[in-house]
């Protein structure tokens, strides 16, 4: 180790594969997948991945992405839900992971939901 | 990347309740489920809450699991892990209201704790020097390679008012000047890890939990002193502590933060492991050198210091984990934070470890000034089985006792002193009113009498003399002029010692004879233990009234000792009666008593 550039470059990049075990608090959002039964045999578990490995791509901070039982709509599954502090929570229906790049990119770091993927 | 992480503490007390197969266990059913590549398993250092070990927190959620068996695995990965939903049965009870699932930081055991040496434990993965470094590691070796001379690192600890947490209390930015002004070819680092006292575990907690932050406080101290190598003495009971260190080790001199030319500073260190057999004199600085250097280890006078001529002949500069796991916080955050949080004399934080008589038995760090009621009462948890606060012994066999009329004293050096007890380096013993004070005098100086080295006779002679007066007490065979004595040896022993074990070994009579006299008293005029410990001077009766005449004791005393007929009240015979408690345990209608 010669200088602190490279120890800092190590720190970032360390950081970035710990911000699961970060105290988001109360003002993050939360990605939930539905991941009863029916959401996995729906294919919800890409899906839970897809959320996981794009919010690290684009190294957002106070997002956390989890799971969660049956939401009730089963036919609909995958369901995703974006619960906001302070705005409606939004529920996005018949997931796939080839559709989670837009919902992150134009509803959680742009805020507008993406219309189309909720339930009509 | 890793959706979930899964830290399972790894300290000894959680891996003597069965972490380790806790682990295998999760990582095969993980495996199973085919979750490998979405869930990852950190085995961490101690979360201090060893009461409810083993311990497992889940993340994202931060679900806080207390006393995980291997069988719970399965529903923890099926319905936490795979299906999202908590396990709440498993949940550490102080987390889980009616309502809502708390934060760990807000439930009693861990909202007044302060945690500067502990900052990492049960945080990282000790084994993986990037997550260190992901929390600010080895930043405050560069700030000091690059920005501060040794100088300034010096005036920067002694600023901060940070004292030695062995036991001794001694300004550490003093003790590092001492040795900075002595000029030599070679100067070195020891840091003191022979943890001895019964009941301590701080230092073992923070070399299992942040093996890196020694290491780094280490080559500052090597900087600032101007030494080039270390050695870290850590006795041979602590595996687990000794395997991560030289893991720790081996990853930074791979990193290039141990070894030659650090931070291209043309500062070099070099760190040894060296492991103690265990004996409790070696955690005297004088008897630690000697044996590294390959000797008995047995002290030798001070002056000289070991500021001056220590280890190998060379000026050498000695502390202990815990006060080199405060510097490089120090460092990065600057003495005056340190020195905002503690008392007056007392500055920063100090690592207790409860045990004894306490519900939260575990490691806690609380700011300088804390109370003791407030750590026993509502970070301990308070006594079990709803009995009243007696004592707490603090700095083990070296240390005193503060009774419940003191509970109220902020704890920091001074008081401590003050009131004739010592901070000692955090055992912090609780006692209820089943201990007899004169039992626990007796128990420290067993201890102690085993561990004299035998090189100075008021040591080696002295303690055992002292010994053998208490037992004289506990037998209920002593006089008043006995009591005279034994305070008049405990005055010799102190004075005439050679080294810091005999000065202290007499502590526990002292403070015991301070607080508890009648105690003694009662053992020696009345011949009775108050708290029914000493057997040869407690006696088992039957209360007839109470008693149904059932037979369970007779039949359950070993000796015979019990007579009597069905359904007529029982008798014991003292002479044949060996005290052993059975019968009183076995009775159930609380018939038998201890006189």
């Amino acid at each position: 180790m010669k200088t602190l550039a490279e120890l800092m470059a190590i720190k970032e990049a360390t950081v970035q594969k710990m911000t699961v075990r970060e105290d988001t608090g109360d003002d993050a959002i939360r990605v939930v997948v539905g991941m009863a039964t029916c959401g996995i045999a729906a294919g919800a578990r890409p899906v839970l991945n897809a959320f996981v490995d794009e919010v690290a791509k684009r190294n957002l901070k106070g997002v956390t992405v989890s799971q969660t039982g049956c939401i009730g709509m089963c036919q609909y599954e995958p369901i995703v839900e974006v619960i906001q502090p302070g705005k409606d929570k939004v529920t996005y229906v018949k997931m796939t992971a080839d559709k989670v790049a837009k919902v992150v990119n134009d509803h959680i770091v742009n805020g507008n939901p993406v219309v189309e993927y909720t339930v009509k | 990347m890793y959706r979930s992480h899964v830290l399972v503490c790894g300290g000894t007390g959680c891996t003597s309740s069965n972490s380790q197969a806790i682990i295998e266990t999760l990582e095969a059913q993980i495996a199973e489920k085919g979750l490998s590549e979405e869930i990852k398993v950190i085995r961490t250092g101690c979360f201090g809450l060893c009461a409810l070990g083993p311990i497992m927190i889940v993340y994202p959620e931060g679900s806080f699991y207390s006393q995980v068996k291997v069988e719970d695995i399965p529903e923890i990965v099926e319905e936490h892990l795979l299906k999202g939903r908590i396990v709440t049965r498993l949940l550490y009870d102080e987390t889980v209201t009616p309502d809502e699932i708390k934060s760990l930081n807000d439930t009693k055991f861990y909202a007044k704790q302060e945690r500067v040496a502990l900052r990492n434990c049960g945080v990282i993965d000790p084994e993986n020097i990037d997550e260190y470094i992901a929390y600010d590691g080895y930043q405050a070796l560069a700030k000091c390679l690059t920005e501060y001379t040794p100088e300034q690192v010096i005036q920067i600890v002694k600023d901060s008012g940070l004292r030695g947490r062995g036991g001794g209390g001694f300004p550490t930015g003093l003790k590092w000047s001492f040795t900075a002004a002595n000029a030599a070819d070679q100067k070195y680092v020891v840091c003191n890890a022979d943890e001895g006292d019964p009941g301590a575990f701080m230092d073992r907690s923070v070399l299992e939990g942040d093996p890196h932050c020694i290491i780094e406080a280490m080559a500052i101290c090597g900087y600032a002193t101007g030494a080039t190598e270390g050695y870290v003495y850590v006795r041979a009971e602590y595996p687990i502590a000794v395997a991560r260190l030289q893991i720790a080790i081996d990853q930074a001199k791979e990193y290039g933060l141990l070894g030659k030319n650090i931070f291209d500073s043309g500062f070099d260190f070099d760190l040894h492991i060296r492991l103690g057999a265990g004996a409790f004199v070696c955690g005297e600085e004088t008897a630690l050198m000697t044996s590294i250097e390959g000797n008995r280890g047995e002290p030798r006078p001070r002056p000289p210091y070991p500021a001056v001529k220590g280890l190998f002949g060379k000026p050498t500069t000695e502390n202990n984990v815990e006060t080199f796991a405060n510097i490089p916080q120090i460092i990065l955050k600057g003495a005056d934070w340190f020195a905002s949080m503690g008392t007056e004399k007392s500055k920063g934080t100090k690592v207790f470890a409860l045990g004894g008589k306490i519900n939260n038995t575990g490691l806690v760090e609380v700011p300088m000034g804390t109370t003791l009621r407030e750590v026993i009462d509502e970070i301990g948890g308070g006594i079990p089985n709803g009995k009243k606060f007696k004592a707490a012994q603090t700095g083990g066999p070296s240390g005193g006792c503060i009774p419940a009329s003191l509970m109220d004293t902020p704890i920091d050096y001074d008081n401590l002193t003050a009131i004739g007890c010592m901070m000692g380096s955090g055992g912090l013993i609780v006692m209820d009113e089943d201990n007899c004070m004169v039992d626990i005098a007796k128990f420290f100086l067993d201890f102690t009498v085993d561990e004299s080295c035998g090189k100075c006779t008021p040591c080696r002679v002295g303690t055992k003399r002292l010994r053998e007066m208490l037992e004289k007490i506990t037998d209920g065979k002593a006089t008043l002029e006995d009591l005279d004595k034994l305070e008049e040896l405990c005055y010799y022993i102190k004075e005439n010692s050679l080294c810091g074990l005999g000065q202290t070994a007499p502590n526990p009579v002292l403070a015991t004879l301070k607080f508890f006299r009648e105690e003694y008293i009662a053992h020696i005029v009345d011949k009775t233990c108050p708290a029914g410990v000493c057997k040869k001077l407690v006696k088992y009766e039957i209360v007839a009234d109470a008693c149904k005449g059932c037979t369970l004791c007779s039949r359950k005393c070993p000796v015979g000792a019990i007579s009597g007929t069905v359904k007529n009240p029982h008798t014991i015979d003292t002479n044949k009666c060996i005290k052993c408690g059975v019968c009183i345990d076995s009775c159930k209608f609380g018939a038998i008593i201890k006189k």
